[in-house]
């Protein structure tokens, strides 16, 4: 921003702002929120929905204040009596074209158009209905995206964030007039599509024409069915997130209460994806070694760098785009994925229950991972590993249903097995979190020492930068890992599609020499996932990452080799790393798919 | 490689591959193949490094690019405001009545297709009709059916 001070009056109150900045930001900085609805701070300027037109002196027109910048001796008006009765307007057209069946919809109580119409006191109709979708059926092809057309308020805020945070472009403005739309290529179905999962359009849909597939019923009646046994699985970061359902703070650190609203919801155990986080760590470091031991000794092709494998958007997004690169993804299945069979088996052992009878639910702050559980090749156990994926949304949704008070929950542990973890494994919910723990790992591995750096906490590889580099140097390695003596391994962390992409560009052309590339579908990693409370922006997600690395420095045991747990189930039950039942129950294949 | 393809390539390498290309590219595939396909739209999407959906947006916009077969003879009627009401509704009534279609259809043989346009620009003698690509100002009834009747002639 440029050090150029702008002179304006907002609302009769003088301000002074850096030259650039729109109306709307200076009026913020005043403590005047103007309402928006195609504004989104992740977003570009996009100026279409109307609704933040303010009066400005001296102008006949309103300006919006989202894409109109300062300029000197300006005088603005946030709430005269002309933006009163056009911002009243601009709702009422927007309804006049919304299928407003509001207490029947998913988002009820959440849409921004919904507020805004409570905030105007918009009563009767005043202009013609003029919905022409309300009888198109939806569409809920995507196990994890819905779209509803009728719902449509046509701000794009989901096509800017498909195009330029994701890179993806899987939908689009089409037709024009009043017969624009949101669509997909040739209006195909969204499971048809180059479409990846992430939610990401879900997070920044003002209303419900984008929502995930919720699976709140099927779940309770699991609970409530007495012939299953139902387990739950969370996710890293729920524990960061959930609480903004209940007004808390995001970031805030809520693992006790969520679990306890879990045991109080019905499950029958209470779990935790962090354990097979850990796991993930153990299998994808060694794969890690394995790949540059090959490279290195025995010469042989080897595809690096070495991908990672844990977000589900991302394999999708790999799998569309750059088919040849399926090699270099980890074979790793996603912690998610690794959980469910080993529920289904070395689980079901211990605790002595049919597989038949049992149900793997999720928590997750992911959208892609519903589509993940229904991958036909996510059977390992012999059963569909993960019967239901809920967003971390969806659970805030139950825990109001069942009328239970969260904030003032007390705290309660996961059950075990499979409910102990580590520091490594908590950050796995945020970009760069995967890298940090495989580091910590694999470095030990090789050199039997601590990495070299304060506290654990490797810092190059923290941070919301898009696109971070990093090289550690190897030194007094153990003979057997002689070959990576003095070798600086580079890796790189990518997250949202969008820098993944420049990544992978880099990689095809030849630019980039990395061994190891972390990515995450969503912008600041699963602590932005898809399914994550609403709203989200860099601040939210700055927050909830500082709450994964508080919780990380709180545990006593913070690198996934020493979690106890995994150290027991590599002694009873996989034996060793990528060997025989880890390829049967925890690694995977990719499928290349179309690009268009 | 299939025709298609082959000609959009050609084309890409003659206007250049970046996003500005997208138009003459798309203009360059209506004129020889009268519509745009899914494979023509799926080949401008390859060879330009675009989403699909991006190049559907883009032709959708517009009322000349067509994404479906259309007739061999496309008669659009002009419906803004000068031409409405210099009478265009007589003359769409006229052609539906002729042509045993309703507005937007096209005729089981595929010789005529009946559309409605934006303004053609000869507000000063409307109500306009254009076929294909030949402009017939100040056109009644009467003459909107002879006309068409030579290219049905002409079949």
């Amino acid at each position: 921003m440029s050090k150029y001070k702008v002179n304006l009056k907002i609302n009769n109150i003088p301000v002074s702002v850096d030259e650039g900045t729109s109306i709307l930001e200076a009026a913020r900085t005043l403590n005047f929120t103007i309402p928006t609805l195609c504004h989104h701070d992740d977003l570009c300027v996009a100026g279409n929905c109307r609704v933040c037109v303010v009066e400005q002196k001296g102008n006949r027109v309103l300006p919006a204040a989202c894409a109109t910048p300062v300029s000197e001796g300006m005088e603005i008006m946030t709430n005269s009596l002309k933006v009163r009765q056009a911002r009243k307007h601009v709702v009422e057209l927007l309804l006049s074209e919304h299928n407003a069946d509001c207490t029947k919809c998913f988002k009820n109580g959440s849409c921004e158009l919904q507020d805004m119409s409570n905030d105007y006191r918009i009563g009767d109709h005043v202009f013609l209905d003029l919905v022409k979708d309300r009888e198109r059926v939806k569409d809920i092809s995507s196990p994890s995206i819905e779209k509803d057309d009728s719902k449509c308020i046509r701000c794009q805020r989901c096509v800017r964030t498909c195009a330029d945070l994701q890179a993806v472009s899987a939908l689009a403005v089409t037709h024009k007039g009043n017969e624009m739309k949101i669509s997909t290529f040739l209006d195909k179905p969204m499971n048809d599509v180059v479409c990846t999962n992430c939610g990401q359009c879900i997070n920044r849909c003002p209303t419900a024409a984008l929502t995930e597939r919720n699976y709140i019923d099927e779940v309770f009646d699991a609970i409530y069915d007495p012939k299953k046994f139902v387990v739950v699985q969370t996710a890293p970061a729920t524990r960061v997130a959930i609480g903004e359902e209940f007004g808390m703070k995001p970031g805030t650190r809520v693992t006790g209460k969520m679990v306890t609203a879990l045991r109080r919801l019905g499950f029958d155990k209470v779990l935790d994806t962090d354990f097979t986080a850990d796991l993930t760590i153990m299998e994808e470091g060694t794969e890690l070694l394995t790949r540059l031991k090959e490279a290195l000794v025995e010469g042989k092709e080897v595809a690096l760098p070495m991908l990672t494998s844990c977000s589900p958007g991302w394999i999708k997004f790999q799998e569309h785009l750059y088919p040849e690169f399926l090699d270099n993804l980890s074979t790793c299945k996603s912690p998610q994925q690794m959980f469910g069979p080993l529920a289904k088996t070395y689980y079901a052992e211990k605790v002595n229950k049919n597989p038949a009878d049992m149900v793997v639910v999720s928590i997750m702050p992911c959208t892609a991972k519903k589509f993940e559980a229904e991958r036909p090749e996510m059977r390992g156990s012999g059963y569909k590993d993960v019967d239901y994926v809920l967003t971390t949304r969806e659970l805030g949704m139950m825990i109001h249903q069942a009328g239970i008070d969260f904030q003032k929950l007390e705290d309660e542990r996961y059950d075990n097995i499979l409910g102990e973890s580590t520091g490594a494994a908590v950050i796995f919910g945020t970009t760069g979190g995967v890298m940090e723990a495989a580091l910590r790992t694999a470095y030990e591995i090789v050199t039997g020492k601590e990495v070299p750096f304060t506290n654990l906490n490797i810092k190059p590889v923290r941070g919301m930068e898009g696109i971070k580099e990093a090289s550690v140097k190897i030194k007094d390695v153990k003979p057997e890992w002689s070959f990576l003596e003095g070798v600086e391994l580079n890796v790189a962390i990518a997250h949202g599609l969008a820098n993944a992409k420049v990544v992978m560009d880099k990689i095809k052309d030849g630019s980039a020499n990395y061994h190891f590339v972390e990515v995450m579908g969503c912008p600041s990693g699963c602590i932005g996932g898809g399914g994550q409370p609403m709203p989200t922006n860099m601040e939210i997600r700055k927050q909830r990452a500082a709450g994964i690395y508080e919780e990380d420095e709180g545990l006593t045991i913070r690198k996934s080799h020493e979690n106890p747990e995994v150290q027991e189930i590599y002694q009873s039950f996989l034996h060793e790393p990528l060997g025989h039942r880890s390829h049967d129950l925890l690694h995977t294949h990719y499928v290349p798919r179309k690009r268009h | 490689m299939t025709r298609i393809e082959e000609f959009v390539k050609e084309q890409a390498e003659k206007h250049g591959r970046d996003r500005n290309s997208l138009m003459p590219i798309l203009q360059a595939v209506v004129q020889s193949e009268r519509f745009l396909s899914e494979e023509a739209m799926v080949a401008v999407a390859t060879e330009l490094d675009l989403s699909t959906a991006d190049v559907f947006g883009t032709a959708t916009f517009y009322t000349f690019m067509d994404t479906f077969p259309r007739g061999k003879n496309i008669i659009r009627i002009c419906k803004t405001i000068t031409c409405h009401m210099k009478g265009k509704d007589a003359i769409v009534d006229t052609l539906e009545d002729m042509l045993k279609i309703k507005l937007g259809q096209t005729t089981t043989d595929g010789k005529f297709s009946l559309l409605q346009a934006n303004c053609l620009g000869w507000c000063h003698k409307g109500p306009v009709m254009l076929i294909n690509d030949e402009v017939y100002p100040e056109i009644t009834p009467e003459k909107a059916v002879e006309v068409v009747s030579k290219y049905l002639k002409k079949g």
